[in-house]
């Protein structure tokens, strides 16, 4: 119970710095509702909320999944061959330069209104954070694992899949626990340029109408989504970790 | 097992241009333990290195040969400061790690043997985090043994230990490696005094023979010639590091 407390009275104190604006500073219900509202109207809308809810959670998982695998695959490409390093990765680095914002209309052109668009967008904006930490972890074997393989007549291949790849699986965890974060952003982008379902296409339809309570609804549920998706994925990720090094929660607080 | 070869080394080595050390010679007796002490940064980890062909960022120019005119990088089996224990790995799999690297079958019951040698039967299937230090050790000894390799490449392997950790695998060493051409790479005198059937103290002057203790290594912690020895030693590396 004590591990929650901290995180109850954070959100008390921001709910009450929230009440605190709204009534000091008198704006209209349509510009900043209160939390009161907001809540009444979440608890009103739930079975929409929970639909679209529903369809921004597809899009995100699938795009996880997705991304991750390319990602991964990619990082061991680089990790493996100095062409694909040398063709790939200055492209990697330039597409980061492009805003992925920019690029959401035409996927939307590309594969349409529908649930691809956002899957393709959450791919994109996670692509790049697992291949990088991947690769680094993949690049960075310690020396005298490599110097001890070598010495026991190891092939390239063995090494890759018994000892690279497994110690910098701790860099692909951290690389997940980002993706986590960043893919219903991808998504909830990807429903703002076109959509017919989504909490990203919620938010702009209830804006749209200056329903500002329900706008508020929609972003807080898209905020408790993601943060139980980084949760998970850092629980899992975590527990990965432990049997993987073998060192328990116990060991780690010696 | 074939008779361990004599290995010989000759050359010099060059980082950029300068010298790493000068031209020196130096032969590992077949079957023995030759100790090779020096300071920080003299260049004997480098001669290990080259013997069993790692990277080791200098230009060498020499030649390292085996007496019985086979390869000789293919023979070595390589222990170093760090056990590099694969953290992932159990300890059985980290002792069969070079069978798991080249893809052959595994010895069980040479690993179930040697497990046993090195008193780490009731570990074998635990992970590296739960063991001490000093059974770390043991298991990369085991690995190092597994290999089955005539020549041993040893860079400072006990120098994290305690003291008495240090002595008591410097005794179960020199009891499973006897029979094999050993290169003890060291910057402990007392170590060298101890194990050494033949003493090289390396300088950027080059290398000097000493005289070995006249007891069978490995010598008792408390010979009298050995810290003796030791002690001379000691006094050498002193000297030549002015």
């Amino acid at each position: 119970m004590t591990r929650y407390l901290p995180a109850l009275i954070a959100t008390v104190f921001a709910v009450t710095v929230w009440q605190a604006i709204v009534s000091l500073s008198g704006l209209p219900k349509f510009i900043l509702p209160g939390p009161a509202l907001v809540a009444e109207t979440w608890w009103t809308n739930r079975a929409v909320i929970a639909e679209h809810t529903w369809i921004t959670f597809i899009e995100v998982m699938i795009g996880l999944v997705i991304g991750a695998l390319l990602g991964a695959l990619t990082a061991i490409q680089l990790a493996t061959s100095r062409l694909a390093r040398m063709l790939v990765q200055p492209m990697l680095v330039f597409t980061q330069a492009l805003p992925v914002f920019a690029l959401a209309p035409i996927l939307t052109l590309w594969l349409g209104y529908g649930l691809w668009s956002k899957v393709a967008m959450a791919v994109l904006i996670i692509y790049f954070p697992v291949t990088s930490s991947f690769f680094d972890g993949l690049m960075r074997t310690p020396p005298g694992y490599l110097d001890l393989a070598k010495t026991m007549q190891a092939t390239p291949r063995s090494v890759l899949w018994k000892i690279r790849i497994p110690s910098a699986l701790p860099s692909l965890a951290s690389g997940l626990r980002l993706a986590a974060v960043y893919a219903p952003i991808g998504a909830v982008i990807g429903e703002w340029v076109g959509a017919s379902k989504g909490l990203g296409y919620l938010m702009l339809l209830a804006n749209g109408r200056a329903k500002t309570d329900l706008m508020f609804a929609a972003m807080l549920t898209l905020g408790v989504l993601s943060i139980l998706l980084h949760w998970a994925v850092r629980t899992a990720t975590v527990r990965l970790e432990e049997s993987h090094s073998g060192r328990s929660r116990m060991a780690n607080k010696l | 097992m074939t008779a361990a070869p004599e290995i010989t080394f000759a050359g010099q080595a060059a980082i950029d241009g300068a010298a790493l050390f000068a031209p020196l010679s130096l032969s590992l007796r077949p079957g023995q333990w030759t100790c090779l002490l020096g300071g920080s940064g003299v260049g004997k980890s480098t001669i290990l290195r080259l013997i069993a062909e790692l990277d080791t960022g200098a230009a060498f120019s020499g030649e390292i040969s085996a007496s019985d005119g086979k390869p000789v990088q293919d023979r070595v089996a390589y222990m170093a400061q760090e056990d590099l224990l694969l953290p992932w790995a159990t300890v059985a799999q980290n002792v069969t790690l070079g069978a798991r690297l080249r893809g052959e079958k595994q010895d069980g019951a040479r690993l179930a043997a040697l497990l046993g040698r090195v008193r780490l039967t009731d570990h074998i299937s635990k992970k590296p985090a739960e063991l001490s230090g000093g059974q770390r050790q043991r298991v990369a000894l085991a690995r190092t043994l597994m290999e089955d390799k005539d020549v041993i490449l040893l860079d400072e392997p006990f120098s994290a230990l305690d003291a008495q950790t240090r002595a008591d695998m410097q005794d179960l060493a020199a009891e499973l490696l006897q029979g094999k051409t050993v290169l003890l790479v060291t910057h402990d005198p007392a170590e060298a005094a101890r194990l050494g059937h033949a003493i090289e103290v390396m300088s950027p002057l080059g290398l000097t023979a000493c005289a070995t203790p006249s007891a069978p290594a490995p010598r008792s912690v408390d010979d009298r010639e050995t810290l003796e020895t030791q002690g001379a030693l000691l006094k050498l590396l002193r000297e030549q590091s002015v």
